[in-house]
């Protein structure tokens, strides 16, 4: 439980609705968030399996929306992030990192390619650094806004078209958005930006719109029989099981992108080319190969190991758990961890310590349970 | 036979000398779904406030400590097959552990049900 006093933490545009509805309000990026709500249909696991056969609401306000613009502004990206933007059209969104000068990840993020400038959605606990160190290094004549009047809603799973497609009218129908594409829509009359977009694994979108239009919205959209709210209990057990590193945890200063397994967000030109962060360490590491990576570990049993844990094959300690808990979709318990490389391979048989004793486990692919994004040119 | 209440979110029964020993219905759903218990063993001896089980839900490990001390009779094995059995009834079947109790006089101060339930409406 966190200790931390309410009254130091800033309430989410749609904080009394949360709590009309029983959610259990905690501590997260200096807001008092829900971490799931009450009543027969809430809780951790049911928002959960809600979420992987129907859709569920998440608020996700407490994430920075950054507005990057002016006529440097694609090259001062650049500088800061191992990008191409020259290959990201209007309206299509990608993901990225935002890198220190050692090549270490401050944060990631998703960028999006808007008419006038590019929108970034940032981790709401780094969002002030964030910004702090993009001013700092941005040019003049290249502008930085915080959007801090905007909420954002994440609507998940393989229902949340078929919910949202019935409030949603604009230029395009909304089945013209596949997987990280995002355009100018109307929800319920309210101006909004929507993207197919997520972090849960399934298909589903991120709903941009203004913070005073937030409690109609989520009414409107929980009113269909598809859509309830989740938590963010539900949004991490979704998010391990998808494989996806959580910033903070699996993600920090200390590692490299190649190390976290996310080199494909390294463009191909920008590895050639470099001018980007770290470019120098990063290059090193991609060139000799990481000396630990970020694996899947499957456990037998019940018991979760959670982050901290060792990790052992044989007698030495070979890494440690970054995130874990029970999944579940696959009803045993997962964990994401850092390895040596020389432990990384799917099938190493490892072992994770629990309270003193050993549990086996054994390093499998990532994502655990299979994403169900809507991709472009695949069958709908 | 009187059940007892205890700060820490747990339950006694007791009868004479035994005891059956759960955490409450409030402990459980603060502690959301569970998917991992461990009970102790018979004959293992338990201090007063001891660590005697392990409880995981979703959100969280957890230690439940012996309310009051004495020698384990019976852990209760359907909860560790099963651990949702507590979050569907941790008052009556989802009980955790039985043992012979030390000295009873550990149970005086405890609270009675009444005082339990004031108790936690008050940290709400």
């Amino acid at each position: 439980m966190g200790q931390q006093a309410e009254t130091e933490l800033a309430a989410l545009p749609l904080d009394a609705w949360h709590r009309a509805r029983g959610a259990r309000m905690v501590p997260f990026a200096g807001y008092a968030m829900p971490v799931h709500y009450s009543g027969p249909s809430g809780g951790i696991v049911a928002e959960h399996e809600w979420t992987r056969h129907h859709a569920a609401l998440f608020d996700v306000s407490h994430m920075g929306q950054l507005f990057v613009s002016g006529e440097d502004a694609e090259a001062a990206l650049e500088a800061l992030l191992p990008i191409d933007l020259s290959t990201l059209e209007l309206g299509a969104l990608r993901y990225s990192l935002l890198l220190d000068d050692d090549g270490g990840i401050l944060d990631d993020l998703i960028v999006a390619r808007w008419r006038q400038g590019f929108f970034i959605v940032v981790n709401g606990a780094t969002r002030h650094a964030d910004i702090d160190h993009m001013r700092e290094r941005l040019p003049g004549g290249v502008v930085l806004e915080h959007f801090e009047d905007r909420a954002l809603f994440a609507l998940q799973g393989p229902a949340a078209f078929a919910a949202l497609d019935r409030h949603t009218s604009g230029q395009w129908p909304l089945s013209a958005l596949t997987f990280m594409r995002g355009g100018p829509f109307e929800v319920g009359g309210v101006e909004a930006w929507i993207s197919r977009s997520g972090y849960t694994g399934e298909d589903g979108f991120e709903i941009s719109i203004p913070a005073t239009e937030v409690e109609p919205i989520a009414d409107l959209l929980c009113a269909e029989p598809e859509v309830r709210p989740a938590g963010l209990g539900a949004r991490d057990s979704l998010r391990l099981e998808a494989g996806l590193p959580l910033y903070g945890h699996d993600l920090d200063t200390a590692i490299d992108p190649v190390s976290a397994r996310l080199a494909w967000a390294i463009a191909r030109r920008r590895r050639e080319q470099g001018g980007f962060p770290g470019y120098a360490r990063i290059a090193a590491v991609l060139a000799e190969g990481p000396a630990r990576r970020r694996v899947g570990l499957s456990l037998d049993g019940r018991l979760p190991a959670r982050e901290g844990a060792a990790v052992f094959a044989g007698e030495a300690e070979v890494g440690r758990v970054t995130s874990g808990g029970f999944s579940p979709t696959l009803g045993h318990p997962i964990a994401m961890a850092y390895v040596d490389a020389a432990h990384a391979a799917p099938g190493t048989p490892l072992a994770i310590e629990v309270r003193g004793r050993r549990l086996d486990a054994a390093v499998v692919p990532l994502p655990f349970v299979p994403h169900r994004y809507r991709r472009q040119g695949a069958a709908t | 036979m009187t059940r007892y209440f205890t700060a820490e979110h747990e339950w006694i029964d007791a009868d004479g000398d035994t005891a059956t020993v759960g955490i409450t219905d409030h402990a459980q759903s603060q502690l959301g779904d569970i998917v991992f218990i461990e009970v102790p063993k018979p004959g293992v001896v338990l201090a007063k406030g001891g660590e005697a089980a392990v409880v995981e839900s979703v959100k969280a490990a957890s230690d439940v400590y012996s309310p009051i001390g004495g020698t384990v009779t019976e852990g209760n094995t359907a909860i560790e097959d099963d651990p949702a059995l507590v979050n569907a009834d941790a008052e009556g079947a989802g009980w955790f552990f039985k043992l012979t109790i030390a000295d009873t006089g550990e149970l005086d101060g405890l609270m009675d049900e009444a005082a339990y339930r004031d108790f936690v409406d008050s940290l709400a």
